[in-house]
């Protein structure tokens, strides 16, 4: 029945009008509408915060003419009572692909990867698109579009959803009977960028993010150079890129981490991105504030786990339950810090959780207020279109809802979404509102008739003093049919009522057919209205249940998982009171010797220090050191190769750095302070380092040493060759072909910079710009090495190039030609005794670190694993061991000698008077393999400290037992869960290729 | 002087192509005189006087308590230390020269249920990595093959031998097992979600492999019209001789395979990895399980784990009467076994102190093993399989070794590896002169 009425008022409205004005029609005469349609009466919502009460407004061609308390009625008007209905402005969604069919994938190809683009004529990376246009393959796609009309949006901003830079959007009014040259609001609305591949091309580059960075950088770039007039060549994608510049600019990412990395490419080429988030922003909101871009946040809320089974509840991990505890309150924490923010249906079922979710977020504290800016006036105002979308004004589309009351209640139905004045309904308008509590009189005896739930799908419960009889609620087109057992519960038989229900139900009066099928009248009279009946669990619904609930939400940590900070580490003035004291300087290894640290650094060592009012550290029987610096080191980040070409030193390590990675805590819990994230091994000429001090809980960018000396990854042998897989496609596949890149490389950076300095006009080339930096020795290079014929190879390429090898890491075979390391310069990262692993590292020896300091080379020893650099100083040891080092030398090889290697030694290595206070307190000989970090500091803050691990693992186990509590309470109501599962940890090593969708 | 240096360096040349020559058969007594003998059973002799004669120890005494006749060969290693020789189980040296090259890789075969597939055949006694073991007093081990559902039957070697009947200690001692996960991993490429679900094979995984025992029993119990090879290969399990080593972690799954203990009445059966075994201590002990525990070099499985987990999961075992000893598998595995001493000193540090902790690399893994008439402790009667440190071999520092025997041999403790360095060290060093 309902349908059937839903069919006849969609054809009454497709009569209206189908065609623009000057299209011809053959199919009848031309009937123009010239009516207006008024709508009085009604609760209007005109804009977030506005109300107008019994108001009414006139439409006309799909436009408010005019709205207010009291409008003129022109005499050609229709009108529509609204009276005890709501009307809000419809959604807005800046961030959508409706309407797009999904990109068709490249084939599989031939297995081998692809270098080379498929278009010509555009630009050298098939992931830069600009070129595509929205409105070019966009059909009005109906299901979707009515999925979204029973959510209460209007309007979408849809684009391709395919490729780095995307092109162009278009802005479209989901207007339910109309044409798309109606629909159309804006046919290039904005540009669309992100960091995922075009799903059209196999082209291998990039293959990591910061590759992907590197691309918009050097994309953005090419379109300034092309503008002037510099190519020789038609560029299809430049000239799009640049006929977009004045587009909003969308950037889509599904991660915070990306967001931020988006933000900061569009801080550095001065767009104001607006950026479409994961719902995770409250886990950084510093950053995110700091930004400055406006976000568009998905309500994705997750699921709460199915924890019932304690087992299986083991596998997941705090973080992932506080995601599900906090991510309700993201949107509340947003408007809070007064961070600029749209709303998106983006990454979940619209019709089924969008309004259930924005609902939720609301009773997480998000004012309805900014909820409705979000969804209305903001993304409007982002679209420049505020004057015609958005907010219910004369000269705006007549895009609104029309509801049973207030939108974020839950009980409030929707009963229709106009767009363009166009009608698609969600619910029957005319439904009465039956519910209520009820005085029922049946056949003489008297009965409570409580009816809840929403109006147009009500529910019955049916008491008679304690007793209460089984009642089943039929209710449609305003016809009602109530099913009832007998108080009598030994009897089987039914009585059947139905009752036509009038506008207003305070009395409904009906047949009943009794249960010896007699019939009689009943009525049922009105006592209470639904908003005040106490609210009560209907146990008989089998449906699942979606009441949003609410829970504690848990505070958020520094970073916001396990181990992290409720506050971060703060300077500290302290005094180490009689601890053995590796100095790594002239003065070795001091006995008994205290050692003052304030404003962050070393500020007095020696023997009984006046403490003033320093926090004293008994350090009897402990040693105290510098803390360990990894020069190789793969924790704490996002990707590690950028395997799309033999050279990537255009991709910046710094642009993806991971704050959050649990494993920067437990290499403080072995002493770490500084570790080199150095870019994988996947290609000869690899990308920029990352020198980082490990302050947990801090900011990616508040990682980075400061001043921090520039240097590059290199790497030779297996890797570069692709020995070990699959590649057979790729140049260099020898050694010598090796050889051949690094020259090749270095003469067109020379042949650059010639150009450069010439002052003519240069194509700016970030990849050139860093090999540049190398020529000129303000670059240093640490690369990746085996075997010495390579190393030998590396050393006289640069001497052709007069530049030096600043380290070789790894270097397995560097005992092998350690002298002319030594007289190149160079010196050695490696590690303590791996090998066997690999062909090229068959002749690799523990003894290798002896042997090279032995001839005079600076070297450290490594870790290229996160598990290993939490025991450097056990490695360090392996050099007593191995070759007879000194305990001493063996210790710098972890702290003062990397520090030289990395150019950092005037600030950290060693414990020196003005250097800065990272210091180990060791429980034991730090060589020792009984030796425990027991305090790790960093510029004088505390980031480990055994004492405080211990609160923060007590503190895990309350959260967690807190959490599962709260998941098994939700569980409990029905709420739906989902099933665990098994987070496995990527650890990264320098042949870790992670793969960019 | 010249001729010599070249002399010098062709020898080291020559050396290096080769792997050490075994040494020969004990014939003189030898006496270790003034070391701290460790025993490996938890007791420690400060002033120790050691004889072997005939591949075995003849005495381990207090040195100043006796006015016993020193014999043969004696060792004056006053200040220095004596370890029964370390054991490696659960280890796959001999199996795989280099990961990267195919060529060298003998350790994982096809199929699922393959008791009959032998790693003692396979094993390398030539390997380089083997040779690698020994200056680290790592001098027997236990070769397991991997892969599949029974991965196969192991065997315990030691380490100076010519081949593998010579290597042999104890043959195909183990059948090993690795425990169907309660976990599994989405398909990505079916495009099922990548994260790892709970397995609905799990069940169905374990009833696979009780239904292979009941079938291998039911063969076994009759004269077979056939002959089915993985099935005879059950015969000493079920008789006890083989032991049974099941790889598994998780708590849930461990309560499972106490259940299939029981369920195939199985004698000997041991746990190898056993991340979460500390959850069901009771269990293990009312079933008398051993557990040998994973690498405690290894960062915890989870996020919110303490960061020492894996150094102290051995310790809390055994603390709580758990029989526990160190095993080494997992990445790089062949070449990290070595570092067995240190990841017993690890645990030391965690929990057990010294001595306990050196029980898990030597008389408790020889129990686990079923090998402790023979090896594990520094006991009259025991073989003479045991090195002197310069100092405490289960620290980097004090892990230097300067006798090692096996079998009352006396061992080459130079390797491929100590070969370079010699050689390059010569180099450098007849340059600067």
């Amino acid at each position: 029945m309902k349908v059937r009425l839903l069919l006849c008022l969609v054809f009454l409205i497709s009569l209206q009008s189908k065609a623009q004005e000057y299209f011809p029609k053959n199919d009848g005469v031309k009937n123009p509408q010239t009516n207006y349609r008024v709508f009085k009466n009604a609760r209007i919502h005109t804009s977030p915060g506005n109300v107008i009460e019994n108001g009414s407004f006139v439409v006309k061609d799909g436009k408010i003419t005019a709205i207010g308390k009291s409008v003129n009625i022109p005499k050609n008007a229709v009108t529509v009572d609204l009276e005890g209905k709501e009307v809000y402005p419809s959604f807005i969604d800046l961030y959508s692909s409706f309407g797009i069919k999904k990109p068709t994938p490249a084939g599989k190809g031939n297995g081998q990867p692809q270098y080379d683009a498929n278009r010509e004529g555009y630009y050298w990376n098939d992931h830069i698109r600009p070129e595509t246009e929205a409105v070019k393959s966009f059909k009005y796609d109906k299901k979707t579009a009515s999925a979204l009309h029973k959510a209460g949006f209007g309007v979408v901003n849809t684009h391709v959803p395919d490729g780095i830079i995307r092109g162009s959007g278009m802005l479209v009014a989901l207007t339910p009977e109309g044409t798309e040259g109606e629909r159309i609001l804006k046919n290039r609305s904005s540009q669309f960028l992100s960091f995922d591949k075009s799903k059209k091309s196999r082209q291998t580059y990039p293959t990591s993010t910061m590759g992907a960075m590197a691309l918009i950088r050097q994309a953005y770039m090419d379109a300034d150079w092309y503008e002037k007039g510099n190519a020789k060549n038609k560029d299809l994608a430049l000239e799009a890129l640049n006929k977009n510049k004045n587009l909003t600019q969308i950037f889509a990412t599904d991660n915070l981490l990306d967001a931020l990395r988006a933000a900061k490419i569009g801080n550095e080429f001065d767009v104001d991105y607006v950026i479409l988030g994961d719902g995770k922003e409250y886990e950084r909101l510093k950053e995110v504030k700091k930004s400055g871009k406006t976000f568009i946040v998905p309500l994705n809320f997750p699921e709460a786990f199915d924890v019932a089974d304690p087992f299986m509840a083991e596998n997941v991990s705090l973080a992932e339950m506080k995601a599900w505890n906090q991510a309700p309150a993201n949107l509340k924490m947003l408007s809070e810090n007064n961070i600029p923010f749209t709303i998106t249906a983006h990454d979940l079922e619209v019709d089924k959780d969008f309004r259930k979710n924005l609902i939720k977020a609301v009773n997480y504290g998000l004012s309805k207020k900014a909820a409705l800016a979000a969804l209305t006036t903001t993304p409007a105002k982002i679209m420049g279109k505020e004057n015609e979308l958005g907010s219910l004004k004369e000269g705006a589309w007549a895009n609104f809802i029309v509801t049973s009351g207030d939108y974020f209640d839950k009980e409030t139905s929707i009963y229709e979404n106009w767009v363009q004045g166009k009608r698609a309904i969600i619910n029957p308008i005319n439904t009465t509102n039956i519910t209520g509590t009820y005085q029922l009189n049946l056949d003489g005896e008297n009965y409570e008739l409580k009816i809840s739930g929403k109006p147009e799908k009500p529910k019955a419960n049916v008491t008679q003093g304690d007793t209460k009889l089984g009642a089943k609620l039929t209710f449609s087109n305003n016809w009602m049919n109530l099913l009832l057992t007998s108080p009598d519960t030994t009897k089987t038989a039914f009585t059947r009522l139905v009752a036509k229900t009038p506008e207003k139900a305070n009395n409904i009066k009906g047949i009943a057919y009794l249960e010896d099928g007699s019939e009689t009248s009943f009525t049922a009279t009105k006592e209470t209205s639904a908003g005040k009946m106490e609210k009560e669990e209907d146990k008989e619904d089998d449906e699942e249940n979606d009441e949003p609930e609410t829970h504690e939400v848990l505070p958020v940590s520094f970073p916001n998982k396990a181990y992290g900070f409720s506050e971060l580490p703060k300077q500290e003035k302290i005094l180490f009171k009689n601890a053995t004291v590796w100095t790594n300087e002239a003065d070795g290894i001091l006995e008994n010797t205290d050692v003052l640290i304030k404003n962050g650094e070393i500020s007095k060592i020696g023997k009984d220090l006046n403490p003033g009012n320093a926090k004293v550290i008994d350090a009897t029987g402990k040693h105290l050191t510098s803390g360990i610096i990894d020069e190789h080191s793969h924790i704490a980040a996002s990707a590690i190769n950028e395997a799309g070409h033999n050279s990537t030193a255009e991709v910046i390590m710094e642009d993806v750095i991971n704050p959050s990675d649990i494993n920067i805590y437990r290499n403080l819990a072995g002493g770490v302070t500084t570790i080199q994230l150095l870019h994988g091994s996947a290609n000869p000429i690899g990308g920029r380092s990352a020198i980082l001090r490990l302050k947990w809980g801090e900011d990616a960018e508040d990682m980075i040493f400061e001043n921090s000396p520039k240097f590059i990854k290199f790497a030779l042998g297996e890797n570069v060759k692709q020995s070990n897989w699959g590649s057979r496609s790729r140049f260099p596949q020898t050694r010598m072909g090796v050889e051949q890149v690094f020259t090749d490389y270095f003469t067109r950076a020379r042949e650059y910079e010639e150009k450069k300095n010439s002052g003519e006009a240069f194509r700016k080339d970030l990849e050139m710009e860093t090999l540049v930096e190398i020529l000129n020795s303000e670059r240093f290079v640490s690369s990746h090495s085996y075997i010495q014929s390579e190393i030998n190879m590396l050393m006289k390429v640069a001497e052709n190039f007069d530049f030096r090898i600043n380290t070789f890491t790894h270097i397995l075979e560097g005992y092998k030609v350690a002298d002319k390391m030594k007289e190149h310069g160079a010196g050695g990262s490696t590690f303590s005794d791996w090998w066997a692993y690999k062909y090229e590292v068959n002749d690799a020896i523990p003894f290798n670190a002896p042997i090279m300091h032995s001839q005079g080379v600076t070297v450290a020893i490594n870790s290229d694993d996160a598990e290993m650099s939490r025991r450097l100083n056990q490695e360090a040891a392996k050099s007593v061991k191995y070759g007879g080092v000194s305990e001493e030398d063996a210790w710098k090889f972890v702290t003062l000698n990397p520090a030289k290697l990395l150019h950092i030694d005037d600030r950290v290595g060693s414990i020196k008077k003005g250097k800065d206070a990272d210091l180990v307190l060791w429980s034991d000989h730090p060589l020792s393999i009984y030796a425990k970090a027991e305090k790790t500091l960093i510029q004088g803050k505390v980031f480990f400290d055994l004492e405080k691990d211990k609160m923060l693992r007590n503190k895990i186990k309350e959260q967690r037992s807190q959490l599962i509590g709260q998941m098994l309470s939700a569980k409990n109501k029905g709420v739906k869960t989902k099933k665990v599962t098994k987070k496995e940890t990527t650890v990264f090593h320098c042949e870790t290729l992670e793969e960019l969708e | 002087m010249k001729y010599l240096i070249i002399l010098a360096l062709f020898s080291c040349i020559g050396n290096s192509f080769a792997q050490q020559t075994p040494a020969k058969k004990q014939t003189e007594a030898v006496t270790i005189v003034g070391a701290t003998a460790h025993l490996g059973n938890g007791e420690v002799i400060e002033n120790s006087l050691i004889i072997f004669e005939d591949g075995k120890l003849t005495q381990v005494m207090d040195a100043t308590a006796t006015k016993m006749q020193y014999r043969g060969k004696i060792i004056e290693a006053e200040g220095k230390h004596v370890y029964p020789g370390f054991i490696a189980p659960n280890a796959t040296l001999g199996l795989v020269e280099i990961d990267a090259v195919r060529a060298t890789d003998d350790e994982d075969e096809i199929g699922s249920m393959l008791p009959h597939i032998r790693s003692l055949i396979a094993y390398n006694t030539e390997s380089k990595i083997v040779e690698s073991m020994r200056p680290n007093g790592v001098l027997m081990g236990q070769i397991v093959p991997r892969g599949g559902r029974i991965s196969g039957t192991s065997s315990i070697v030691q380490f100076d031998a010519w081949n593998w009947e010579d290597a042999v200690i104890k043959e195909d001692d183990g059948l090993h097992i690795n425990w169907p996960s309660s976990f599994k991993r989405g398909r990505w490429w079916a495009g099922e979600d990548p994260g790892n679900k709970a397995s609905k094979e799990y069940e169905k995984d374990i009833l696979e492999l009780s239904q292979f025992f009941t079938e291998a029993k039911a063969y076994l119990s009759s004269e077979p019209e056939k002959t089915n090879l993985a099935y005879e290969a059950m015969k000493t399990v079920f008789s006890g001789e083989k032991r049974v080593y099941i790889h598994v972690d998780g708590a849930k799954e461990i309560l499972d395979v106490v259940d299939f203990k029981k369920e195939q009445d199985l004698k000997n059966l041991t746990l190898v990895g056993g991340y979460e075994a500390h959850k069901v201590i009771d269990e293990l002990k009312d079933n008398n399980i051993a557990v040998l525990v994973q690498r405690p070099h290894d960062t915890p499985n989870n996020e919110d784990d303490d960061y020492d987990f894996p150094y102290k999961l051995a310790g809390i075992l055994h603390n709580k009467g758990v029989l526990v000893a160190l095993e080494s598998s997992g990445s790089m595995e062949r070449m990290n076994t070595r570092n067995l001493p240190f990841y017993a000193g690890t645990t030391g540090a965690y929990g057990l102190g010294k001595e306990e902790a050196l029980k898990l690399i030597t008389s408790n893994t020889a129990k686990i093993l079923g090998i402790d008439d023979k090896v594990g402790t520094l006991e009259k009667g025991k073989v003479a399989t045991l090195f002197i440190s310069e100092g405490d071999a289960l620290d980097m520092r004090g892990n230097i070794l300067t006798h090692a025997f096996i079998q009352g041999r006396e061992i080459s403790l130079e390797t491929h590896q100590t070969e370079l360095y010699h050689r390059y060290m010569e180099k450098y060093e007849s340059a600067s002169k």
